[in-house]
């Protein structure tokens, strides 16, 4: 799975840790997050979702791989 | 911003140190009141031998509590990785260790030395996961 996350942080400015005390994980959860070392569980992705105000499909897309799996 | 040890880490370390200092107390009880003339006998003697072993499995109890308790799902995911490898490094030095000490290889070592072992095992599980302090360090804090 591939995100949008390190986009929609630079957007607002925020840095890693920034992000992770909005969203009450730590800063190493974030970067593993970004650099797609870790897929969400689905009630943290939907926090990620409420926080930007977009919808989890938008954040998180499946990578070619998985769609033709 | 640096972000400080959480709350469940801290309880775990608090109950890390009631455990340890509990083991350090019990211990120091139980050798010198085995050590005094005609030492202990009966319930007490057992009581007394296994405080600090049970002083020291609290610190099993702890980690377990700190796996319950931890609110960051990326961070128990790594907890639990490095547990297998911690159970998984014991248990195999434990069965090569036993094999090398039935042949006469190796001298007889105290089974709670295992304890130490699956701690260091939990350092070698961090280098692997590259959890928070551990020996491998994670970049792009950006």
């Amino acid at each position: 799975m591939i995100n949008r996350l390190k986009v929609l942080r630079a957007e607002r400015g925020w840095s890693q840790a920034d992000l992770a005390d909005r969203l009450d994980i730590s800063r190493q959860s974030v970067n593993a997050i970004e650099t797609g070392r870790y897929d969400p569980s689905l009630p943290l992705a939907f926090r990620i979702a409420d926080l930007f105000g977009q919808p989890i499909e938008a954040i998180f897309v499946r990578s070619g791989r998985e769609k033709n799996s | 911003m640096t972000r400080r040890m959480n709350p469940a880490k801290r309880r775990y370390t608090r109950r890390l140190a009631v455990s340890m200092a509990g083991y350090v107390i019990t211990l120091f009880l139980a050798v010198t009141l085995f050590g005094r003339d005609g030492g202990v006998t009966g319930p007490l003697a057992w009581l007394l031998a296994l405080l600090p072993g049970l002083c020291v499995a609290s610190v099993f109890w702890a980690f377990g509590r700190l796996l319950v308790e931890e609110t960051d799902e990326y961070q128990r995911m790594l907890l639990v990785k490095q547990s297998l490898v911690a159970t998984g490094f014991t248990l195999t030095v434990a069965t090569l260790w036993g094999f090398l000490e039935m042949f006469g290889l190796v001298p007889r070592v105290d089974v709670f030395y295992l304890v130490v072992l699956w701690y260091l095992g939990l350092g070698i599980g961090g280098c692997f996961t590259g959890s928070a302090g551990s020996c491998r360090g994670e970049g792009d804090a950006a």
